[in-house]
């Protein structure tokens, strides 16, 4: 009895973890297809890769996303492992609050969050562009770093900085050779998440990007809604997948290991 | 940057658009009529979303947590990959799914189950299905952090004292698994209300969410970005009081781990 519902425990949650990946592979599959029009497989083609490498809107979009999502991983992880330590380390005025304040991403739905950044850009009369998309993933990404990186410096042994302090190390030194060293798979971890996190992001990106600018999300989602589907897009999107199932690996990688 | 972001836009909304007159008109707009429905169906959608992907997820969650053994690390890596992926490409590979071209229809084809391909898409079914999909890993990945600390021999002990399954899961599984249900009822609900690309992507026009209303207001020239913002606030209150109400009765104020 108890063998039975194992196996049925097991094979529902199988049944689960396929649905997740039906549409995934389905998209995959028939982005290597030879058929426009229907998916009855026609064989092999990389023709809507190939087409794609000639097509520059495309790749305009993936390169500005790219820059994006860098500078946003280098500035959260900057200000994320600033904020961690001063968090875990230091008692302030209206620590509780900010604590909260950190967690207001989670609990805002993000349209709301994309369009008082853009109320608050035509306010302040900032010209949308790239900058503005940076400006706008940095709320949500500098907060989720801190997070990460604070959950991993629980239990961060402060005597061994003492003791490079104590055998003449200066403030610099110890942070860069003690404290990052201990506290670095956290903040790889964070800027797997800041990356992603940047990359991925749709909404914010479209009220905050300017007229002309094309980023990856929005150009996928342009094309989705006025072509619907198309062999073209499966490898658009495919491509832009495979970037975040690396990031998935990653992020599994150094999330397990302490 | 981050600290300006809030308390202005609000303000900024009323001010820069209207010249320092102050109306309530967009708020008194927002219930009326049509939008109020569009309010009631994007919760209702967020509830349905939320329950289903508790009664979905937790089996896969405890599997995963309990018994999966050699294959848990595998099984984490296929839930944190969706969970890392964007949902507009996600949606978008539901839609190369569902379309008439697409695999389901061939499969339907195939099986003489139907002789014309079916228009899956752009109804409240697929809406629901593509809201489950997406947030589905946001369910699991919370429930997991809470199966996965189980103590089998509570369990067991419950068992031994005479508790059928269901007693011991009523009784002993269900509320130590507590906090992973409410941690991720609060991340598929919040995020869920607000979705604009499910909606829009695999919806029609019967199941119009609020992500959409408001989009529209600031993507068309027609639109009206103070109605937008009005109707922006509404949801943000709501989903608030819903979170604050839920925390308060339900949770009894339970701290819950993200």
């Amino acid at each position: 009895m108890r063998r039975l519902w194992d196996r049925v425990l097991k094979s529902y949650s199988f049944l689960v973890l396929a649905f997740l990946y039906i549409p995934i592979f389905s998209m995959i599959v028939f982005s290597f297809n030879d058929s426009r029009l229907t998916a009855v497989w026609r064989g092999f083609t990389l023709r809507w890769y190939v087409s794609l490498m000639s097509g520059s809107e495309v790749w305009g979009a993936f390169y500005n996303t790219i820059i994006v999502a860098v500078l946003v991983t280098l500035v959260s992880i900057m200000l994320g492992t600033a904020t961690a330590l001063a968090m875990s380390r230091y008692r302030f005025r209206g620590k509780n609050a900010f604590d909260a304040y950190l967690y207001i991403p989670i609990i805002i739905p993000e349209i709301t969050e994309a369009l008082s950044l853009l109320l608050l850009y035509v306010w302040a009369g900032v010209p949308l562009g790239l900058l503005t998309v940076v400006l706008g993933h940095l709320t949500f990404a500098i907060p989720f770093a801190a997070l990460v990186i604070r959950s991993r410096m629980v239990g961060f042994d402060r005597s061994v900085e003492e003791a490079a302090q104590s055998m003449g190390a200066n403030e610099i030194q110890t942070f860069f050779r003690v404290t990052l060293p201990i506290i670095s798979t956290g903040v790889i971890a964070g800027a797997l998440l800041a990356f992603t996190q940047s990359y991925d992001d749709f909404i914010k990106t479209a009220f905050t990007r300017g007229p002309g600018v094309n980023m990856l999300p929005t150009t996928i989602y342009n094309l989705a809604r006025r072509g619907g589907v198309s062999p073209e897009l499966n490898a658009v999107a495919t491509i832009a997948l495979s970037i975040s199932i690396v990031m998935a690996i990653l992020w599994q990688k150094f999330s397990t290991r302490k | 940057m981050i600290t300006a972001d809030y308390s202005i836009s609000k303000v900024d909304q009323f001010n820069r658009l209207i010249q320092g007159v102050f109306t309530i008109d967009n708020y008194v707009a927002a219930f009326r009529g049509i939008y109020l429905t569009i309010f009631v169906r994007s919760l209702w959608i967020a509830l349905a979303t939320t329950v289903l992907c508790i009664l979905l997820g937790y089996p896969v969650a405890y599997w995963i947590g309990v018994k999966a053994g050699k294959m848990k690390n595998l099984a984490m890596l296929l839930v944190i990959i969706p969970f890392w992926s964007s949902f507009l490409i996600r949606t978008y590979a539901m839609m190369s799914l569902l379309y008439r071209g697409g695999v389901m229809n061939q499969v339907l084809l195939q099986l003489n189950l139907i002789q014309e391909p079916l228009d899956l898409l752009y109804n409240p079914f697929s809406v629901m299905l593509g809201m489950v999909y997406n947030y589905l890993p946001y369910m699991i990945l919370p429930l997991y952090a809470s199966t996965e600390k189980l103590d089998m021999s509570l369990l067991e002990a419950g068992q031994s004292l005479g508790a059928n399954h269901l007693r011991v899961f009523l009784r002993i599984t269900l509320p130590l698994t507590r906090p992973g249900i409410m941690a991720g009822s609060i991340l598929v609900f919040v995020p869920a209300v607000g979705e604009f690309v499910v909606p829009q992507l695999l919806g029609g026009t019967s199941s119009v969410m609020v992500g959409q209303l408001i989009w529209n207001q600031f993507q068309a020239y027609t639109g009206s970005w103070t109605f937008g913002s009005a109707a922006s606030i509404v949801v943000v209150a709501l989903v608030l009081a819903l979170v604050m109400l839920f925390i308060k009765y339900v949770t009894k104020g339970e701290a819950f781990a993200i």
